[in-house]
C-alpha cells in the first residue's frame, strides 16, 4: 500500500493501459517532451516513443476528431486536454462525432476513446480558465462523464474509462494533483456508474464530486463538532449516475445537500436533486438544498474568486437549512 | 462560371503529355459507366420518394457530380477506408454499399444500413469500410486524418479517402485536419468536390482565392486540381495521390471542379443560377460523356442497352425493398454500447 498523488495515480493508470495494450495512444498539447502541462504524462514518452506518445500543436478540435477517427477503426486514444476549458473548441467532435457514432452507424462503430484532462477552478486564473464544464458533456447522451476526487478513484477509474467501448469525458480536478491517498499497488479497476460513500452519518446527505468532496468532507467534520453527522457520497460518474446509491443514502438520512463548484443555471446538481425527490419524495424531511458557485463569470482577485466558490462555510449553512437549524 | 484553372507550378503534380495517359478500355469504363448510371437512377428514385412523402429529413442529390465519387473511388483498393458528407450516397454506393440498403435507409426501414438511424445524410458501412456521412460541414475531415493516423500507427498499409464540398474550406474542422494531415504525414487524400456553390452563394462570394487546392501550398502538401467530368481522369489523377498516400504517406489535397444539376437539397429551387449556366453544365454530363466513351471503343449497343436495363432493375428492386421493408424497430441498444 503506497501513498500516492493524485497525479501519480493517473500517470500509473496510463501507464498500465499502455503496457497491457498497445492499441493506446495518448495525444494532446505538451504531453510528450515537455511530459505534461501538469506532468500527468511525466516519463510516458520515454517509456514508450514518439509513436504512443504524440505531441499535437494547438489545434483541439483537429487532435479531438483525429482520436475519434482512430477509435473508429480500432485504436484506443487517450486525448488530453491541457485544460478542459479549451475542449470548447473541440466540443464539435466529442458531441458531434464521438458521441453520436456508434448511433448512426447503427451499432457498427463504437468508439473507445478518452477524453481528459483538468477542469474547475484552479487558483487565479480567470473567467476563461475557471470553468467546471461537466453539465455540458452530461447532459449528452453517448457519452460517460467520470470526475475522481481521490488518487485511489482516479488510478481505478482512469484504467476503467481507457478499456471502455464508448466515448468517456474524464475530468480531473485542477486543484487535486498533489493530494494524496492509499493505492495499493494491484489496485482493482473501478467500473464507472458506481457512486462511493466517502464518509458514513445519519443526519443528513451531502452529495457531491471532484474538489467539492474535499470541501464537504471538511465541512462533515465541522458539523460534527456540533454533532451532527452527515454522510458524504461521491458520484464519480456523472454519467451513468448511481442513482441507487445516492438514494440509498438519502433514504437513510432523510435530507439532501448538493454540493457543486459549477453555475446554478441548469448545473449538474439540479438533475441531481430532481432524481432525488423523484425516488426519494416519502423520506425527504426537508427541501433539497445545492450549493453552486455564484452565476458570475470567475473573477481574478483571490478574495473575489474565493467569494464566488463554494466554501465549507456554505457548506455548512446548507446543512443546517436543511435541518431547519436556521 | 468558373472553371478549373491550371495548376501552378508549385504543385508536384505535372499533367503528363503522352496523349494515351487518359487511355482506357471498355472493359475498364463498363463498371464505371454502370455505377454512375446507378447513382444517377437511385437519386432520382429517392427524388421521387421524397416528393410522394416517403423519405423524410433532408435529401442532398449528388446528380451531376457522379464522375468524381465513383472515378476516385476506383482508385482504392477494398480495405481502403472512404469519408464523406451528408452527400454521400454516391459515394457509399461506389465503396460497395447497395442500393438497397442505401434506399431503405433513406425509408427509415430496419433493412437500412444503419437501421433506420441514421438516414440520407449517415450512411455507415463497416463491411465495405464506409466511415460514414457526416452533417455537420467540415468536422469529418479530422476524422479521415484519424483513420489514416490509425493506418500509421499500425502500419497497415491503408489509404482514407476524405470527400467534402468547396463550402467546406472556410470552417475549422477542414483547417486543423489539412495541417494535421500534412504535419504528421498521413496517408488520406483530401477530395474538394467544388460543385460551385456552398448551398446558394458562389465561391466567389467565400472565399479569397478560386482554387481551393491552394491551402495546400501553407503546408508543403502536395495538391492537384482538375475538372472531374471523366471518370477516367478522376480515376487516374486521385490514384496518383492514393499511391503517393500509400507508398509515401503523405496526403494531398486534390480539387475536382464538378456541378450539381439540383438545388442543394430538395427544397431548394435553384434561384441563384441561371438558366443558361445549369444547361451548359448539362451538356458536359459526365454520364453521357462516359456512354458515348463506351460506344467510341466499340462496346456493342446492345450491350449497353442490356446493361442499363440491368440498372433499371436494380434500381427498382431496391425501391420494392425499401418500400416492402419492416420499419425501424429500435433505438435504445444504439447509444451506449455495452
Amino acid at each position: 500500500m503506497a501513498v500516492i498523488s493524485y497525479r501519480e495515480a493517473l500517470n500509473q493508470a496510463m501507464r498500465e493501459e499502455m503496457e497491457r495494450d498497445a492499441s493506446v495512444f495518448i495525444m494532446g498539447e505538451e504531453v510528450g517532451h515537455y511530459n505534461g502541462a501538469y506532468k500527468v504524462t511525466q516519463g510516458l514518452l520515454q517509456r514508450f516513443s514518439e509513436r504512443r506518445v504524440v505531441d499535437a500543436p494547438i489545434a483541439e478540435m483537429g487532435f479531438a476528431g483525429i482520436g475519434v477517427g482512430a477509435a473508429m477503426v480500432g485504436l484506443r486514444p487517450i486525448i488530453e486536454f491541457m485544460t478542459f476549458n479549451f475542449s470548447l473548441v473541440a466540443i464539435d467532435q466529442i458531441v458531434n462525432n464521438a458521441a453520436k457514432i456508434f448511433q448512426m452507424s447503427g451499432g457498427q462503430y463504437n468508439i473507445p476513446i478518452v477524453f481528459r484532462g483538468p477542469g474547475g477552478p484552479a487558483v487565479q486564473v480567470g473567467s476563461q480558465h475557471s470553468q467546471s464544464l461537466e453539465s455540458y458533456y452530461a447532459h449528452v447522451p453517448g457519452l460517460k462523464v467520470v470526475m475522481p476526487s481521490t488518487a485511489l478513484d482516479a488510478k481505478g477509474l482512469l484504467k476503467s474509462a481507457i478499456r471502455d467501448d464508448n466515448p468517456v469525458v474524464f475530468i480531473e480536478g485542477e486543484t487535486l494533483y498533489n493530494t494524496t491517498w492509499e493505492v495499493p499497488d494491484d489496485a482493482d479497476l473501478i467500473p464507472l456508474g458506481q457512486a462511493d460513500v466517502k464518509r458514513e452519518g445519519t443526519d443528513v446527505t451531502l452529495i457531491a464530486w471532484s474538489k467539492m468532496v474535499w470541501t464537504c468532507l471538511e465541512a462533515a467534520k465541522a458539523l460534527a463538532k456540533d454533532g451532527i453527522e452527515a454522510e458524504v457520497v461521491d458520484p464519480r460518474t456523472l454519467r451513468p449516475l448511481d442513482v441507487e446509491t445516492l438514494a440509498g443514502s438519502v433514504r437513510k438520512t432523510g435530507r439532501c445537500v448538493i454540493v457543486e463548484v459549477g453555475w446554478p443555471v441548469a448545473g449538474y446538481g439540479a438533475e441531481v436533486a430532481y432524481q432525488m425527490q423523484r425516488h426519494c419524495l416519502d423520506a425527504l424531511d426537508a427541501p433539497i438544498e445545492r450549493v453552486t458557485s455564484d452565476d458570475v463569470p470567475m473573477p481574478y482577485a483571490k478574495n473575489l474568486e474565493d467569494e464566488v466558490q463554494p466554501q465549507v462555510k456554505d457548506v455548512v449553512a446548507a446543512v443546517r437549512r436543511a435541518l431547519y437549524l436556521e | 462560371m468558373a472553371t478549373a484553372s491550371p495548376t501552378t507550378p508549385d504543385t508536384k503534380r505535372v499533367e503528363p503529355d503522352d496523349p494515351e495517359y487518359f487511355a482506357t478500355t471498355a472493359d475498364e469504363l463498363r463498371p464505371l459507366y454502370r455505377q454512375m448510371l446507378a447513382i444517377r437512377r437511385l437519386e432520382e428514385a429517392s427524388a421521387k420518394a421524397y416528393s410522394q412523402g416517403k423519405i423524410g429529413g433532408f435529401l442532398h442529390l449528388i446528380i451531376g457530380q457522379e464522375a468524381v465519387c465513383v472515378g476516385a473511388t476506383a482508385a482504392l483498393k477494398p480495405e481502403d477506408y472512404v469519408v464523406a458528407t451528408y452527400r454521400e450516397h454516391g459515394h457509399a454506393y461506389a465503396k460497395g454499399m447497395t442500393s438497397r440498403a442505401i434506399l431503405a435507409e433513406l425509408y427509415g426501414k430496419k433493412t437500412g444500413c444503419v437501421r433506420g438511424l441514421g438516414g440520407s445524410m449517415h450512411l455507415f458501412d463497416k463491411q465495405t469500410n464506409f466511415l460514414g456521412g457526416y452533417g455537420i460541414v467540415g468536422g469529418h475531415v479530422p476524422i479521415a486524418a484519424g483513420a489514416a493516423f490509425a493506418s500509421k500507427y499500425r502500419n497497415d498499409g491503408r489509404v482514407t479517402l476524405c470527400f467534402f464540398g468547396e463550402g467546406a474550406s472556410t470552417i475549422g474542422g477542414f483547417a486543423e485536419g489539412l495541417a494535421l494531415a500534412a504535419l504528421w504525414k498521413l496517408p488520406v487524400v483530401l477530395i474538394c468536390e467544388n460543385n460551385q456553390y456552398s448551398m446558394g452563394t458562389p465561391l466567389y462570394r467565400s472565399l479569397a482565392v478560386e482554387d481551393v487546392s491552394m491551402r495546400a501550398l501553407a503546408h508543403g502538401m502536395p495538391r492537384d486540381r482538375f475538372d472531374g467530368d471523366d471518370v477516367i481522369k478522376v480515376k487516374r489523377r486521385i490514384a496518383e495521390a492514393v499511391e503517393r498516400a500509400r507508398t509515401t504517406g503523405e496526403p494531398t489535397l486534390v480539387e475536382v471542379v464538378t456541378y450539381r444539376f439540383r438545388g442543394h437539397s430538395m427544397s431548394d429551387p435553384g434561384l441563384y443560377r441561371t438558366k443558361d449556366e445549369v444547361e451548359e453544365w448539362r451538356r458536359r454530363d459526365p454520364l453521357n460523356r462516359s456512354r458515348q466513351r463506351l460506344i467510341d471503343l466499340g462496346f456493342p449497343e446492345q450491350e449497353l442497352a442490356a446493361l442499363e436495363d440491368d440498372v433499371r432493375a436494380e434500381i427498382e428492386d431496391a425501391v420494392k425493398f425499401a418500400e416492402e421493408s419492416e420499419p425501424a424497430d429500435a433505438y435504445l441498444p444504439y447509444v451506449i454500447k455495452e
